[in-house]
């Protein structure tokens, strides 16, 4: 490690000053002054230990990430830390900042990241890798972790986009895969006892492969076979395990109530709560389902609480009662009719997202909104035909969506938004006139209903097959095929009260590429991020050209990665994380959705999708009710046998 | 449902200065909400609550003189609002006075007529300043652009003057339609306005109200 020769540091004082004298010049100067209510500021001297907390997007979207929000709390709860928030610049400040060399800050104490410890990433989806390169590169942190030193902060990376950490492999120290509640402070614990110790930094990756949910890139190096693919993932050390165990918290903690509250408007202007973790649904393109299994459910009791409490210090004027499937959510009705009496009367807007298409959705609802604020009704069927709905496990009838969409009309929403997904490449164009031809459907009915007020907005996403999930093996849709959807769409969806939005094919093979590729994408990232790309997640900044630049320099095909049916035996390059749930329960979800078969909700029916088996002893820990899955009284018998060795080693 | 008209004095410090007039807006129905004072909201698709600022403070101001109009569905004590409201704040919001007035008073916008502010020097700037102001005072109109259209500013100067420490003070027409700008003012003195906090020291109302 070559012992680089320490930037000249710019001091919290200059960086104010600075700000006082440019901000004015800037769109939008509030992204960048913290100050909020509910901020934390501590003494930065008297702290032993400080973590920067960043979203590599703007200030809108990171404040609206309830994950970091969490972790702000956890960590500033303990007096011996300190957290300290991070967000991206937006291209002018970024300029005004690279002209007068002013480095990436905090936004609570004005101190350059490069001063913190710990900087902790979060990566929920895949389009902020280039603005985390260009995050470490605006803080003056060397991007590759081979560069860096012992000065230099530890960079931590996590959320969901990291269940394939390969492509950002090379960048980040150390991943948490999985949820971060537990972990985050023995991470913590880890690095401050290595600050103390002086040892090398390859001592403190060895440290931190130990813990549960760790992820330590530079300890496993990965083969590849002639033709591209992975051939296998070893671990080059003795305290990097293999497979590496995603991590989880058997019981949700009690919720942050004591949020921020942003000056400015941000994307989730709202007091958030995560009243359901999980799904049991099994819709076989949702990652999120499969990643955060078990599901876990806050009490209604919890819930409602911290609403009151979370009101009373933010001063919110929207809830949003956050979880992958709110039907689901055992005691809906008693949560929703709770929330409805206590809060009425406030002029509160409470969001209830991701219901089921039944008319019980359209009660639920009925029950929380004031009859005055009815924007729109937001539904996702994904499909239009029986086929595709069995193909991709979400299994509802179109008789039910016609008669949810008239319960919704008939309730006072003028608005419904519909949200499907094209592009699996068993899809045909006829699958595709049938959305079309549904959202016409619904359209008539909204007439017959409200009159002319009726709106339909039909939300048609691209399928991209996610690691983890059973439709991993599967290619993305072609580009050319992808028009061709999108052209149909186009063409049927105009008209008085219809309105299409979609995904930009290229923006989708992004997302594509980055999610499913091994490490060697990430030579392409940094390739691509000095060829000028960047905020690759905003439509104007995405810049193609620089991608295929990239790819072609490093020697890379982007269609290997996207278009490329994986045979089942491959070795994925993400396989050897575990998100607990079985490669073989995928496998077989896989098989059978080529088959058209269905599972029901796994709340009625254990299907063993691998939790229970991964997590045994946690559960028999928090039995009953704090998880869906079925009881484990007992150590099973499978188990003590699997625990057996059959041979001396 | 009975309303209860009060007139509130603020000021606007530290990084509030860079916010917006609707962000403003917002900052002060939290505060409401956050003090569990009930607001009176305007019926319709999308209720809003009855908040009534009189003049928007330019971005990158500091102010210590706002006047706000709030509509309350209950009778406070003036300063038990003040102390309510001042304790639910976000830093930098600084709540100084209340009193009820009148429901059927004009808008605080008609009755707005000029605003007062200091801009702090540096002492080396305050040489051959005298001269300038004496000089922009003493010109029949000033034209400056803003957003691509013309107008005069000298118009919208009403008092200017060099004060000791050194600062400038000046007195600006705010009547709507016609506000004079600090920022403006100060490169008409060949001041860099990027490198100065101009700070709103008094809104000027009509005769016979405020």
């Amino acid at each position: 490690m070559s012992e680089r020769t320490q930037a000249p540091s710019v001091t919290s004082e200059q960086i104010q000053q600075w700000l006082d004298r440019n901000l004015t010049t800037v769109q939008k100067p509030g992204r960048y002054t913290g100050g909020e209510l509910n901020q934390i500021v501590k003494d930065w001297e008297a702290i032993p230990f400080r973590v920067a907390l960043a979203f590599p997007d703007l200030y809108e979207l990171g404040m609206s990430n309830l994950g970091l929000a969490i972790l702000y709390d956890i960590l500033n709860a303990d007096p011996e830390l300190l957290a300290e928030r991070v967000y991206l610049p937006w291209s002018d400040m970024e300029a005004a900042m690279r002209g007068g060399q002013i480095p990436l800050f905090s936004l609570e104490s004005k101190r350059p990241v490069s001063e913190f410890d710990l900087l902790g990433v979060s990566l929920p989806y895949e389009n902020l890798y280039t603005n985390t390169l260009n995050l470490l590169d605006l803080a003056g942190i060397p991007q590759f972790t081979s560069e860096r030193n012992q000065h230099d902060p530890v960079v931590i990376a996590g959320g969901h986009s990291t269940f394939n950490p390969e492509p950002m492999a090379d960048f980040v120290d150390a991943f948490l895969i999985g949820e971060g509640e537990d972990a985050i402070l023995e991470i913590v614990d880890c690095v401050r006892q290595w600050k103390v110790s002086g040892a090398p930094r390859s001592s403190l990756h060895r440290q931190l492969a130990k813990l549960w949910g760790v992820y330590v890139p530079s300890l496993y190096a990965v083969s590849y076979r002639p033709d591209g693919s992975v051939e296998r993932v070893e671990s080059v050390a003795p305290e990097a395990q293999l497979p590496v165990i995603k991590r989880i918290v058997p019981k949700l903690p009690p919720p942050v109530t004591k949020m921020l509250v942003p000056l400015i408007d941000t994307t989730f202007n709202r007091f958030s709560i995560e009243i359901m973790r999980g799904c049991t649904r099994g819709c076989r393109f949702c990652q999120a389902g499969m990643i955060t299994r078990p599901v876990r459910e806050r009490p209604v009791e919890e819930v409602v609480e911290a609403i009151a409490r979370g009101l009373e210090q933010t001063g919110f004027e929207e809830i949003g009662l956050l979880s992958l499937s709110s039907s689901d959510y055992d005691r809906v009705l008693e949560l929703v009719q709770q929330v409805g009496e206590r809060f009425a009367g406030q002029n509160l807007n409470i969001g209830l997202p991701s219901l089921r298409i039944e008319t019980f959705s359209v009660e639920l609802m009925d029950l929380l909104k004031d009859s005055s604020r009815r924007s729109g009704f937001t539904l996702a069927p994904e499909a239009a035909t029986e086929r595709m709905r069995e193909i991709i496990n979400k299994p509802v009838t179109t008789e039910q969506l016609l008669e949810t969409t008239r319960a919704i009309y008939q309730r006072g929403w003028h608005t419904v938004k519909l949200y499907f997904m094209i592009g699996h490449p068993l899809e045909t164009l006829d699958d595709v006139q049938a959305i079309a031809d549904l959202c016409k459907q619904v359209l008539a009915i909204g007439r017959e209903e409200v009159g002319r007020r009726a709106r339909v907005t039909a939300g048609v996403s691209t399928f991209v097959p996610k690691p983890h999930t059973p439709f991993q093996w599967v290619p993305c849709d072609s580009l050319d095929q992808i028009r061709a959807k999108q052209r149909l769409l186009k063409r049927e969806l105009r008209g008085p009260g219809l309105k299409l939005n979609w995904t930009e094919p290229l923006e989708t093979m992004l997302e594509s590429w980055l999610s499913r590729g091994d490490r060697r994408m990430g030579q392409v990232i940094f390739h691509a991020w000095s060829r000028g790309a960047r905020f690759d997640g905003w439509g104007e900044h995405f810049n193609y050209q620089a991608w295929m630049e990239a790819f072609d320099y490093v020697g890379l095909d982007p269609a290997f990665y996207t278009h490329r049916e994986r045979p089942i035996d491959e070795t994925l390059p993400w396989d050897h994380i575990d998100a607990a749930v079985q490669k073989r329960f995928l496998t077989e979800d896989y098989l059978w959705s080529l088959k058209g078969q269905t599972r029901v909700d796994c709340r009625e029916r254990c299907f063993a999708c691998g939790i229970l088996p991964k997590f045994a002893e946690l559960r028999r820990q928090h039995p009953g009710e704090v998880w869906e899955c079925p009881e484990v009284r007992s150590p099973s018998r499978r188990r003590q046998i699997e625990e057996i060795p059959l041979e001396p080693a | 449902m009975a309303e209860f008209r009060y007139r509130i004095l603020f000021g606007e410090r530290g990084d509030l200065r860079f916010i917006g007039h609707l962000d403003l807006q917002r900052a002060w129905e939290r505060t409401f909400r956050r003090a569990a004072i009930g607001l009176v909201y305007s019926a319709g698709f999308k209720p809003r609550p009855r908040l009534n600022i009189g003049l928007a403070l330019p971005l990158g101001c500091t102010s210590q003189a706002d006047l706000l109009d709030a509509w309350l569905v209950e009778e406070v004590e003036p300063a038990e609002l003040v102390r309510r409201l001042q304790a639910a704040a976000p830093p930098g919001l600084m709540i100084e006075q209340a009193r009820p007035i009148g429901g059927q008073q004009p808008k605080l916008q008609r009755l707005i007529q000029a605003a007062e502010f200091e801009v702090p020097l540096r002492p080396e700037e305050a040489p051959g300043l005298e001269g300038r102001v004496a000089q922009v005072l003493a010109m029949p109109q000033l034209i400056r652009q803003r957003r691509g259209k013309g107008y005069d500013l000298r118009t919208l100067i009403e008092a200017l003057e060099l004060r000791p420490d050194p600062k400038l003070w000046m007195r600006l027409v705010a009547r709507s339609g016609a506000v004079g700008r600090a920022d403006e003012v100060l490169r008409a003195l060949n001041l860099n306005p990027d490198l100065h906090i101009p700070h709103r020291t008094r809104l000027i109302l009509s005769e016979g109200s405020g």
